[in-house]
């Protein structure tokens, strides 16, 4: 769609060129293009018999911004297997000019949505799971992913794991999302900002599960929660994770860990906490207040009920309480009259 | 720290200028003032010209900026990305000139090893992030822009998300040409908020000239008075960045 005929043809070489790099001089000879995106192109290459991937950009600042993401989930403590592992960085003088690459471990497997195509329904959750659990290490480590989405998700295996390949959009949490895809972004949709926090990514999980019921996404009309809770009722595929899905999508978990307990409990069928309503607060606030107007005996009462029952008997309830009342006002002024 | 602020023109049109000064070399005005100038050319199911393509290319190059030719659906995308990545541009342009003043001629980050130049990109990300951003819009607003008008307002919103999550300052505002009685007309003063851009803008739509150049100008003229009346406020030395590209 963008013309970006530079980027191709400057980083275009041919299965069995020997790309030498200027400063650790290894070498490296590609194989094939395994995939290209905003920022440069990966290819498959082969360095001392073993297998792995090489991405070059003429952007050699994009280049330096992925080392440095890649660079410092290897500081992590129990390093960060969600991204590939950094192997060289260097520069390649072609006879087109210079040219940036880095080296990572080639991470071999279908992408996400293929994977499940392939291996049926039954892998969902747990690759969910899995990517939740790394999600979680992730942020812990003060990173938020950024372009989350499931081309960017390779199963390998067996054992089958999610790994994520792209991580140019990986960005400091505080600062301003990097990059992002549009479907996936929780802004595109007008529900939240483009800081990266947390709730971002989940966001992007989010979408993704609405994205294995619909392979060929779909475009905003009318944007917003509407038209999001609207798609995800049209298929009863989605009702499992229905209330996650609708959690997440508003922001509601504040970590990957809070959400991935609610997915848990769902395949263990136990019951999710609600999201806190404004209506339900309302009728807690109308009932709290009433008791002190008077204070005899009424108030045990409602204190109890309110533990109990927040949720669903909330209408029930407030009636009930106001009648009780209602009947202790009665007997109160009858008394006080006589 | 550096704590000077970057200036650009955001220019987007769908078509050739043909009328006043040429827009070329207003462009290379700006840049001589230390203003990027980058140009967004909007297509639907028309393609623009090979004249107007060259015309945006050219400007975009003389102004020191990015260029880039989308279909109206990809414009929300585009307009925070040439944005972004010509703010990262002039940021790597004064680091790279800060470096030639350590290092000594002809060294810029490209020549530093890569361990090092990783540490300067941190340099450059932390500043992309904090350094005060002002942006000056130019919509075409002629004839053929009629329907695409809603598109590049939702782009305009979507670009105020997307840099209203940095922690710098950003300021905004908004310029169509042709206007309604001149040449060019002042939709939007300086802003920090982009969203107050009303639902006019929607609707606006006016004959079919196409005074690129003179907007261009319009728009130059509208920095130095924020600048005049800034320092009258403030009566400090302001530092711009200025372009070297």
């Amino acid at each position: 769609m963008m013309m970006n005929h530079t980027l191709k043809s400057q980083c275009k070489v041919s299965p069995g060129t020997v790309i030498a790099g200027k400063w650790h001089l290894n070498k490296y000879t590609i194989i094939k293009e395994l995939g290209f995106g905003a920022n440069g192109v990966v290819y498959l290459a082969k360095h001392n018999h073993t297998h792995v991937a090489l991405k070059m950009s003429d952007n050699g600042m994009s280049i330096t911004s992925e080392v440095n993401v890649l660079k410092s989930f290897a500081k992590v403590q129990g390093p960060l297997t969600l991204g590939p592992s950094l192997l060289d960085v260097d520069d390649w003088q072609s006879n087109r000019g210079r040219i940036s690459f880095y080296v990572m471990e080639y991470i071999q497997g279908p992408d996400f949505l293929t994977f499940l195509q392939q291996k049926g329904k039954s892998w969902t959750s747990v690759l969910f799971l899995q990517l939740l659990n790394d999600l979680d290490k992730l942020h812990e480590s003060g990173w938020v992913f950024g372009d989350l989405k499931p081309e960017n998700l390779i199963v390998t295996g067996p054992p089958s794991r999610m790994r994520c390949i792209d991580v140019g959009g990986t960005t400091i949490q505080g600062r301003a999302i990097k990059e992002f895809t549009e479907f996936y972004d929780r802004g595109y949709w007008g529900l939240g900002s483009r800081k990266a926090e947390p709730s971002y990514d989940l966001f992007a999980v989010a979408m993704i599960m609405i994205n294995t019921a619909y392979p060929n996404r779909f475009s905003k009309t009318t944007g917003g929660i509407s038209q999001l809770r609207e798609a995800v009722r049209q298929k009863p595929e989605l009702a499992a994770w229905e209330k996650v899905i609708f959690k997440s999508l508003q922001g509601h978990y504040r970590s990957a860990k809070e959400m991935r307990t609610d997915l848990l409990s769902l395949m263990i069928d136990k019951k999710i906490p609600d999201p806190p309503k404004r209506a339900q607060e309302a009728n807690v606030d109308n009932q709290k207040k009433k008791p002190s107007l008077h204070p005899q005996g009424s108030q045990p009462i409602t204190r109890q009920n309110y533990r109990k029952g927040r949720k669903k008997s909330g209408w029930k309830e407030f009636f009930f309480i106001a009648v009780v009342l209602g009947l202790f006002y009665a007997w109160y002024t009858f008394n006080k009259l006589l | 720290m550096y704590t000077g602020k970057i200036r650009q023109i955001l220019l987007i049109t769908d078509g050739c200028s043909n009328q006043g000064d040429d827009p070329i070399a207003m462009a290379a005005l700006a840049k001589e003032q230390g203003i990027t100038v980058n140009v967004i050319g909007v297509m639907e199911q028309d393609v623009i010209d090979e004249k107007g393509i060259t015309e945006i290319e050219g400007i975009a190059l003389s102004g020191g900026g990015v260029s880039q030719i989308v279909y109206a659906k990809a414009l929300s995308h585009t307009v925070q990305m040439v944005t972004r990545k010509a703010m990262n541009q002039t940021i790597q342009g004064v680091v790279n000139r800060e470096l030639q003043q350590i290092l000594g001629r002809s060294q810029t980050m490209e020549d530093l090893p890569p361990e090092k130049r990783g540490e300067v990109m941190e340099v450059v990300d932390e500043l992309g992030e904090t350094v005060e951003l002002n942006v000056l819009i130019l919509v075409d607003t002629s004839a053929s822009m009629k329907h695409k008008l809603p598109t590049v307002k939702e782009a305009l919103l979507d670009l105020s998300l997307s840099l209203n999550a940095r922690t710098g300052e950003n300021q905004f505002s908004v310029y169509v040409f042709p206007g309604k009685k001149k040449d060019v007309e002042l939709l939007l003063d300086w802003t920090p908020k982009l969203q107050t851009l009303t639902s006019v803008f929607s609707q606006l739509t006016t004959g079919g000239i196409t005074p690129t150049g003179p907007a261009l100008r319009t728009a130059l003229s509208s920095f130095e008075q924020k600048q005049s009346i800034r320092s009258l406020l403030s009566r400090d030395d302001e530092s711009y960045f200025e372009e070297s590209m």
